[in-house]
């Protein structure tokens, strides 16, 4: 079962019979399904923080990684003088494809049907995953190479494959170390981040059959180098005799039908060039109208992720060429929620995102809890605003919430995403969705009443103020103290309220009223 | 001038000092304080906590309370940002167009303190004494919405007697976040512990900052830890004179409530 664009937009009955559902959004539109797919957490934020926050060696390799990254990005960046105009031009160019996507995907159809290519349009991760099991299993292949893709691991393309019997290896070395620890990625572009050397390489030669059996020289030091190296024979093989490759995609260009994929190592030009079929999986997000479009974008992408003034790789093709790389292409554009996201004034822009990862990077948030505590694959600022959205913000309700509103996200984003500000609007979002009135509700609409109304105000301030006969004289609060307080005084001190409050204290010295 | 000063709930509540600091700052300076005493809260609790439509009364009551004020000045490099970013939007998506557009034009005429003395006022010296080694903690809000930059760094390097000691990660967020720091307690409390090694690394006497919100978080955690760093608001730092030096001054802001 396919979508049509034209279904993107009036589409109120959505997911087959029986299919596992989230419900829907504003306008009724489609959110992400459960029980598919890496979107959805089984904790909390704060619940699966806290367990993080006490990983000492999660943080060591996590404040290591994320500040080497913050200072490399902020050079690049740093030696750019239009730097600010390119981010304000590449918010325009997202902001004007989203208001004509319909038009744009429609086009891009065309245009990729036209040079040999088949599209298809998938409405969630469960018909993107059939959609791929199926093109795999009419190529008569049992295994499949992988390009870096957060589309796929967003959908769970792995485990329905391997439900379908079918074997998919990561060949990115991030997501490789990933798959090989049966572990889950934990940032967008370094999948790894949260692990050491030592600690990869000890995955290496637990996993790989090159250190396995009685005469295997399980020599393996700890350098990136050897490391790399030992990943290099791992995936050469798998290269050379895989049949298919999936990949994911940067951008595609609606003008041309070009796809982008943009890459450190290698890995991903190997398997968008060596293998018979090539299966991409892209969000419905991605595109960019013209050709010129990626002149903007090709220059903030690796400086903002990589700190690389330019990525070493960058491959682009456009549907198939006779006798020169992959002979079948099939190109599946996935919506899974986006086009619920894109009926939301405010957290539209979180469609913006080009995954450069620089939010993460520079979040404090996320440089002490890691990217697991989200529980999407899609972590940090942008996940707090994307993963809700995808799902439904019931579905995600804790990670709005995950960010101290500090706002290095916003200053760090290409494309000027105010996260902030999406944040705000989703708690709000949360807010308004409870039916009944939590006790923390009901203590915000009796603040609300009381800062609404000088005279219960300064009655509220007094109430407040009598909390100093609890501190015994003493200049700080007892400790132990009722929830929610308690959250507060476990860890720090609460100064004791003071005799009389400044207004007070004003009206006093000034007779009265001011 | 004739300003307006806007203590911030909770300042009033429960840093009155600071309030008072500012007023005796701007007096000091010449100018005429007053404090309109149907002030309240700006509202950035509840916007920042979902409850924007249970804003839009208190985002009310700050422009009627301040209604007229020729310049509104504020000790509060978040709660500016607010009345500059959020106070608007949230009557907007109430519907209510008339007091948006009064509350744009009152949020033009508002003031975080070291803007107002810098851009406004036009002083960097104002007169202050403080002998202390004090290190600033640039908050949030001041630094990325307000984008006071140096104006405070010039003010207290201005500061007689005041040694002053840069803070290293000083633009990393201390983990207040307002109800973050009760809804994310730890991961709050893990900002804190690297904000706070960052203030002790320096051996200052005081953290300062444009923020008594910020500051009572950094405070409470070096209280917590008796570690004898305490934290003191610009306000107080500019508001200290030779005069009002005393024996108590190394434990207790120079100007009380």
């Amino acid at each position: 079962m396919t979508t049509t664009p034209q279904d993107l937009h009036t589409d109120q009955t959505s997911l087959a019979p029986g299919a596992p559902r989230s419900g829907t959004t504003f306008l009724g539109l489609p959110t992400a399904p459960r029980g598919v797919g890496h979107l959805r957490g089984d904790r909390s934020f704060p619940e699966a923080a806290r367990d993080a926050l006490r990983d000492g060696q999660l943080r060591a390799n996590l404040g290591h990684a994320t500040s080497t990254i913050r200072a490399k990005r902020a050079k690049v960046v740093g030696e750019v003088p239009d730097w600010e105009q390119l981010r304000q031009a590449g918010k325009a160019l997202k902001t004007a494809t989203m208001a004509r996507l319909d038009e744009l995907l429609v086009q891009l159809e065309e245009q990729v049907t036209a040079r040999g290519g088949t599209v298809h349009w998938a409405r969630d991760a469960d018909e993107a995953n059939a959609i791929v099991t199926r093109l795999v299993q009419a190529t008569g292949a049992d295994e499949v190479v992988k390009v870096k893709s957060m589309a796929t691991q967003e959908i769970g393309l792995n485990e329905a494959l391997e439900d379908a019997g079918i074997t998919a290896h990561e060949t990115d070395l991030a997501e490789l170390i990933v798959q090989l620890g049966d572990d889950a990625p934990s940032h967008i572009l370094v999948p790894a981040i949260h692990k050491n050397r030592a600690e990869i390489r000890e995955i290496f030669l637990r996993t790989m059959p090159q250190f396995q059996g009685p005469d295997a020289d399980r020599e393996l030091p700890d350098e990136p180098r050897r490391l790399a190296m030992a990943a290099r024979t791992h995936l050469r093989e798998r290269f050379l005799r895989a049949r298919v490759a999936i990949s994911g995609a940067n951008f595609a260009v609606a003008e041309t039908g070009t796809l982008a994929v943009v890459e450190s190592e290698g890995n991903g030009r190997m398997c968008l060039t060596l293998p018979q079929t090539l299966i991409t999986v892209m969000g419905i997000e991605k595109l960019v109208p013209t050709w010129r479009d990626l002149e903007v974008f090709l220059q903030l992408l690796p400086r903002s992720s990589t700190g690389e003034r330019m990525n070493p790789y960058t491959s682009m093709w456009t549907g198939v060429t006779p006798g020169d790389g992959p002979q079948e292409f099939h190109l599946v554009l996935l919506d899974n929620g986006r086009t619920a996201v894109l009926a939301d004034e405010v957290g539209r822009e979180a469609l913006h995102c080009i995954r450069c990862s620089a939010c993460l990077n520079v979040c404090p948030v996320y440089e002490r809890t890691g990217g697991h505590s989200y529980g999407s694959v899609y972590p940090g600022p942008i996940g707090a605003v994307l993963s809700p959205q995808l799902t439904g913000v019931e579905d995600n309700a804790s990670l709005p919430y995950a960010s101290s509103l500090c706002g290095a996200c916003y200053d760090a984003c290409p494309v000027a995403i105010d996260i902030p500000s999406i944040l705000v609007h989703l708690r709000a979002e949360h807010v308004e969705a409870q039916e009944r009135t939590t006790p923390e509700a009901a203590t915000f609409r009796a603040l609300a009443t009381a800062m609404s109304h000088p005279w219960l105000w300064r009655l509220t301030q007094r109430a407040a103020g009598l909390g100093r006969f609890l501190a015994r004289g003493k200049p700080t609060m007892p400790p132990v103290l009722p929830p929610p307080a308690s959250s507060w005084t476990r860890s720090r001190d609460l100064p004791t309220p003071p005799r009389e409050t400044f207004t007070q204290a004003w009206a006093r010295e000034h007779g009265g009223r001011s | 001038m004739r300003v307006a000063l806007f203590a911030t709930c909770l300042v009033d509540t429960v840093a009155p000092q600071v309030a008072m600091a500012t007023a005796r700052l701007l007096e000091r300076l010449g100018h005429e304080v007053v404090v309109p005493a149907g002030q309240a809260c700006c509202g950035q609790m509840h916007v920042n906590t979902g409850y924007r439509r249970e804003a839009v009364p208190i985002v009310a009551n700050h422009v009627r309370a301040f209604a007229g004020a020729e310049a509104v000045v504020s000790p509060s490099g978040s709660c500016v940002a607010s009345i500059h970013h959020q106070q608007a939007m949230v009557l907007r998506r109430a519907g209510e167009e008339e007091l948006a557009a009064e509350a744009e034009a009152l949020a033009g005429r508002t003031y975080e303190l070291s803007q107002f003395l810098v851009d406004v006022l036009g002083v960097t010296d104002v007169g202050a004494y403080y002998p202390h080694r004090v290190t600033y903690h640039p908050t949030c809000h001041s630094l990325r919405l307000l984008r006071v930059g140096d104006r405070p760094l010039q003010l207290l390097r201005a500061v007689r007697g005041l040694t002053l000691v840069e803070l290293p990660a000083a633009e990393q967020c201390c983990g207040f976040g307002g109800t973050f720091s009760l809804k994310n307690a730890d991961t709050s409390t893990a900002m804190l512990t690297d904000k706070m090694a960052n203030v002790l690394s320096t051996h200052a006497e005081v953290c300062t900052a444009g923020d008594a919100s910020c500051l009572m978080h950094i405070g409470g955690g070096l209280s917590r830890l008796r570690s004898g760093t305490r934290t003191v608001h610009l306000a107080e730092i500019l508001a200290s004179t030779e005069d009002a030096v005393s024996p108590q001054q190394t434990t207790r802001p120079a100007v009380s409530a």
